[in-house]
């Protein structure tokens, strides 16, 4: 029986009137890579923010590590957070910053390390993601699959349990997609932790995914391993996974 | 009835606006008091935001106090107070110009650049980031900006009172022949110490003012780089507004009814 590090159990969110999830439950399995699907807009960078905190969800609750963090007041929630590591859409690489200084910042914040240990972790986690020259640079002088691959060392350089992956692949070219893909396995194996992904590229969630949770009008309507989710009956999945605009997904 | 309601409306939300910023400055100042100071950014912000509004100042009560002078001196001379026309520009400068001309220069320049470069941060992500990381806004970019234009605008005001005095004395000789030593013995006479003092607090308190509310419609940008555009313009037409509603307080307050 394989452990659950992080729930949503029933969550319904709203921005407004607009329903963003109901009754949405999911669980994320402890030491796996566990992938989210999903058209555009259905909730799934939503999902990420319930689970790190940044979103408080309306109804139901979120567990982390068996703590229900609904509740926690932002000045526990900020500490807590940094046990995991969030890699955003777009990086978010703070861009008055060298990439060094990004890496380096939670470290600096966060732990007693000397000025050189820091620099040294830092310097490490760049070089396993494949960026130790980058270090002075700033984010403005890197390609696309670089900062992301920056925004992975930003979070993981604290060794947090979990991380979560927003959209790491999408909009780059397939050896990028294929490179990120790697490095999230690595990175997941390295910090023996726990990693949830979006991503809409499905070749590279079927050479990552220990898990899959398809997301569909507010709730999760699927969840499996890859295999399970191939051999689903549900016609939702089967066109989403065949990439069909023929089938029961509005468009 | 839609009136009303409006104005129900209109009186949550500025009721909800004034509680936001309250909260966000009770935040900053929890972590002042808990000395959770980057020191570094402070002095780095300090340097920028002093220096990058300098010229302006200096440029506005400069010509401020000239104007003033060329106002009143001639008039001053015609009905033979001419000694006061010194007192009267100091007195105005110290007390009202002086702090009112930067912090209003400082809001459209510093206000403005502090709610865009957050504004920013909020729609590319970078906000989400610090907060992901374990790091609260309030302490990582609005203390240092906050005790930096503290520092900073009572000393550019100081500067606005010395250059608007000294504009209007170069005018007052110029125009009414007024001699520079009489307008400094009566500036002298006029204005004391107390005044100064008062004046540099009410710049405080507008420091206080352009960067809370910078920071917090900053924070609170929705919607891309026209989201940006659109709090920017709302912080600094909400500071200005504010600064002068609580400079009026201010000064009927420090320097009383009457005076
Ligand atoms: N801060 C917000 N305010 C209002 N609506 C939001 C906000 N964030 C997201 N939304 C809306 O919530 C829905 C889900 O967003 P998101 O979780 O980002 O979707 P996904 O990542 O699956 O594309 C979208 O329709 C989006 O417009
Ligand atoms: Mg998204």
């Amino acid at each position: 029986m394989s452990n659950i590090i992080a729930k949503l159990d029933n969550v319904t969110m709203r921005y407004g009137d607009k329903v963003i999830l109901q009754n949405c439950s999911l669980d994320v399995v402890e030491g796996a890579i566990t992938c989210i699907i999903g058209l555009s807009g259905a909730g799934k960078s939503t999902i990420l923010r319930l689970l790190n905190g940044l979103r408080k969800p309306d109804e139901g609750h979120v567990y982390v590590k068996g703590v229900d963090i609904c509740h926690m007041p932002e000045t526990k929630l900020i500490n807590f957070r940094s046990a995991i590591g969030f890699a955003f859409q777009f990086a978010a690489l703070f861009d008055s910053m060298t990439i060094g200084e990004n890496v380096s910042l939670p470290l600096r914040e966060h732990s007693k390390m000397s000025e050189e240990e820091i620099e040294k972790t830092a310097r490490a986690t760049l070089e396993s993601v494949g960026l130790e020259q980058t270090f002075n640079s700033m984010p403005s002088e890197l390609s696309g699959g670089m900062i992301k691959r920056a925004g992975f060392a930003r979070a993981v350089v604290t060794n947090p349990d979990i991380v979560l992956y927003d959209e790491p692949t999408t909009g780059l070219d397939p050896i990028v997609t294929h490179l990120l893909t790697d490095t999230i396995k690595r990175l997941r194996a390295q910090l023996n932790g726990t990693a949830v992904v979006i991503s809409h590229d499905l070749q590279s969630i079927y050479m990552m995914a220990d898990y899959i949770g398809m997301i569909f009008e507010g709730a999760i309507i699927a969840y499996g391993t890859v295999d399970e989710l191939k051999k689903s009956m549900n016609p939702i999945v089967q066109q989403f996974l065949q990439g069909s605009e023929v089938g029961p997904i509005p468009l | 009835m839609k009136m009303l309601e409006d104005f129900g409306k209109g009186t949550t939300a500025l009721i909800e606006y004034a509680g936001g910023v309250t909260m966000l400055g009770g935040e900053t100042v929890g972590f002042i008091a808990r000395a959770r100071i980057r020191l570094t950014e402070t002095l780095n912000q300090a340097y920028f935001l002093g220096f990058q509004s300098l010229i302006i100042v200096l440029l506005t009560s400069l010509f401020t106090g000239m104007v003033f002078s060329l106002e009143s001196a001639q008039q001053a001379v015609q009905y033979g107070v001419g000694n006061l026309v010194g007192g009267a520009v100091a007195y105005t400068s110290v007390r009202e110009l002086g702090p009112m001309l930067s912090a209003v220069v400082v809001a459209g320049r510093v206000g403005a650049a502090i709610c865009a470069e957050i504004g920013s941060m909020v729609v590319t992500e970078q906000i989400e980031a610090l907060q992901s990381l374990g790091l609260a806004p309030a302490r990582f970019l609005v203390v240092p900006r906050l005790l930096a234009l503290i520092i900073m605008l009572p000393l550019l005001t100081i500067f606005a009172d010395v250059v608007s005095i000294v504009g209007g004395m170069w005018i007052a000789q110029t125009y009414a022949h007024i001699n520079p030593d009489s307008f400094l013995s009566s500036a002298r006479q006029t204005v004391g110490f107390e005044d100064v003092v008062k004046g540099l607090f009410k710049s405080v308190i507008f420091a206080i003012i352009i960067v809370l509310v910078g920071a917090y419609q900053g924070l609170g940008t929705r919607g891309g780089a026209a989201g940006v555009g659109q709090s920017t313009t709302g912080a600094v037409v909400i500071s200005i507004i504010l600064i002068f509603i609580s400079n009026f307080i201010m000064s009927y307050m420090l320097f009383g009814v009457g005076h």
